[in-house]
């Protein structure tokens, strides 16, 4: 059994406190998450998702409540640097995070800061950039790719820090689909074959099939967390209702309640067609 | 059959041109928009949908050919194109980044004040602009713009543009960001105004999107439409469509994967419409072979 990577427990956050502006963003939300695992994080736009994001790599501190990664505290100044190393961030828009003119660099980027010799950082740099699929780019300009080699850069510059983990907060909102299926494969496959823990923040639940596990907020406190299959399920039963259900477990259930025989918890576009191909070889009749 | 409402001839457009950055973008676009459709641009990031759209207001200005609007040619130099741009409204991505006032109110009325319009004309294109974007003047009108969720936000920012009165509105990924309930909301609302008349162009990455709403539907890549037809049409060349970039419908995807398996299944590009022909595939095949 894997141990807790990182542990929230109680977290209350509040935007500009004791100000007539005040928000509460997050209110008394628990949650662990083991070294390894795939967590989908889903809820609406103001649900709270990106406020703990950001307190996953100390971005921001509680207002109430602890969070601790690796075993350290966020709100311990000296363990800053440390969690930021452990968990790295990848954001909505590719073009706010790159920094230099050509791809190799803009990975390089994090790992001099570290200071580190630059025979090491070659290493780091030339492991992330064959992780993402961008080998052949390392020269390349990051401007003239496309949104999701862009984003496979960010992510490859949040690898060559050689983090335990990776948020990624809606990073697939601005892509086209061939760039969210890179992104989406990149990241799955960083998870089964890197070992590393990743963390999925978007309000599309397709994007979180991959995912062994989805937490789902709203109004800044957990109210799902269980396999997709099961999450999915559940979804128009979920305070808030501002989610749906990926578009083939919708119809999955569409075609149960109209008396089709479908096992539940279907949610891929494979196992639904297996499921019915399997349906109309046994030659069941629908009722009505 | 009436004049195009938007008619581009063989528009080029290159960035930075005569320097080593030239980009080529646009590489002869011609394309027709008529009065009352609602069509749907698609293609990879980088085919030059969003340079494209910002042709049809004047924002930019085509290297080679020509754009008319209603017949009257944007770039000919007698053209008022002041009054021409007012035709076209232009929505961009995220427009919600560009609200500035203290007020909503005050957000929405900015851009017909700046038109010259007496004070009550102004106040009457707010509440009517509000109003078609679902909030409701009284309740939203003096509130900060700020103050508002992501969703609510964006529905100012399009009031602003309805508030000028255009007769196309033309919106860039009108629901990136936002959740699906607040998707579904915008994306009714557009239905809704163009059902009261307006002619919309929208460009989007979801295929889902646009085979729900789009009569019409322009496919770029690489700076050239490369096809043009009904959802249906488009959808139906899936090689194509694939070879580009982009992907089917889920629900045509599915299909298209069951029709494999020799389930005859009939077209399908929604998941509503997934759910019926699905139906009528299982029971035809349980008739068979019962």
């Amino acid at each position: 059994m894997h141990e807790p990577f990182i542990e929230v427990a109680d977290l209350e956050f509040v935007y500009r406190p004791n100000t007539p502006q005040a928000v509460r963003a997050l209110d008394g939300l628990s949650l662990s998450i083991r070294t390894g695992e795939y967590v989908g994080i889903a809820g609406g736009n103001g649900s709270g998702k990106s406020t703990l994001a950001r307190h996953l790599n100390a971005l921001l501190q509680p207002t109430a409540g602890r969070v601790c990664v690796g075993g350290l505290d966020t709100r311990d100044r000296s363990a800053v640097w440390t969690i930021r190393r452990q968990v790295g961030m990848v954001f909505q828009n590719p073009d706010n995070q790159l920094v230099a003119t050509v791809v190799e660099e803009d990975v390089a980027f994090g790992p001099e800061n570290l200071g580190l010799p630059p025979a090491l950082i070659r290493e780091r740099v030339n492991w992330a950039l064959e992780t993402v699929g961008l080998g052949a780019h390392r020269r390349a300009a990051p401007h003239l790719l496309s949104g999701g080699q862009k984003q496979r850069v960010a992510i490859a510059g949040v690898l060559a820090m050689r983090p335990a983990c990776i948020v990624l907060d809606e990073a697939t909102t601005m892509l086209d689909p061939e760039g969210r299926a890179e992104v989406l494969d990149t990241v799955r496959a960083l998870n089964r074959r890197e070992g590393i823990t990743v963390i999925l923040i978007s309000h599309t639940m397709e994007d979180l099939v991959d995912a062994h596990r989805i937490v789902v907020l709203d109004g800044g406190r957990l109210v799902a967390d269980g396999p997709p299959g099961e999450v999915f399920d559940r979804i128009e039963d979920l305070p808030g209702h501002r989610l749906d259900p990926p578009p083939v477990a919708q119809l999955a259930r569409w075609l149960r309640s109209d008396g089709l025989s479908l096992p539940r918890g279907l949610y891929t576009v494979d196992d639904l067609v297996e499921a019915l191909a399997a349906l109309a070889r046994t030659g069941v009749r629908p009722d009505g | 059959m009436a004049e195009p409402l938007i008619d581009c001839q063989d528009v080029a457009h290159t960035y930075l041109r005569g320097t080593p950055m030239a980009q080529d973008a646009l590489r002869g676009v011609t394309l027709q928009i008529r009065a009352g459709d609602l069509v749907g641009i698609i293609g990879p990031t980088g085919s030059g949908k969003s340079t494209l759209i910002q042709h049809f207001n004047g924002l930019l200005r085509p290297t080679r050919g020509t754009v008319r609007i209603a017949g009257e040619d944007l770039w000919a130099p007698q053209t008022d194109r002041r009054r021409v741009r007012q035709r076209i409204g232009l929505v961009f991505q995220f427009p919600e980044y560009q609200l500035f006032e203290e007020t909503v109110r005050a957000d929405v009325a900015y851009g017909p004040r700046n038109l010259g319009l007496p004070e009550d004309e102004v106040s009457a294109r707010v509440d009517d602009a509000l109003r078609a974007v679902g909030l409701d003047p009284g309740a939203f009108g003096p509130r900060s713009p700020f103050s508002l969720s992501g969703g609510e936000m964006r529905r100012v920012a399009l009031a602003g543009i309805l508030a000028m009165r255009p007769e196309v509105l033309v919106l860039d990924e009108p629901a990136a960001g936002l959740d699906p309930r607040g998707k579904a909301d915008l994306l009714d609302r557009i239905e809704r105004l163009h059902r009261s008349g307006l002619t919309v162009i929208l460009v989007t990455h979801s295929m889902d999107e646009v085979a729900r709403l789009a009569r019409r539907i322009v496919v770029m890549h690489g700076g050239r439409v490369v096809a043009e037809g009904s959802p249906r049409e488009i959808f139906a060349r899936e090689e194509e469509v694939r070879r580009i970039g982009l992907r089917l419908p889920q629900a045509a995807e599915l299909v298209r994967r069951l029709r494999q398996r020799g389930l005859a299944v009939p077209d399908a590009l929604t998941i509503a419409e997934a759910r019926v022909a699905i139906r009528a595939a299982i029971r035809e095949g349980s008739r068979g072979t019962v």
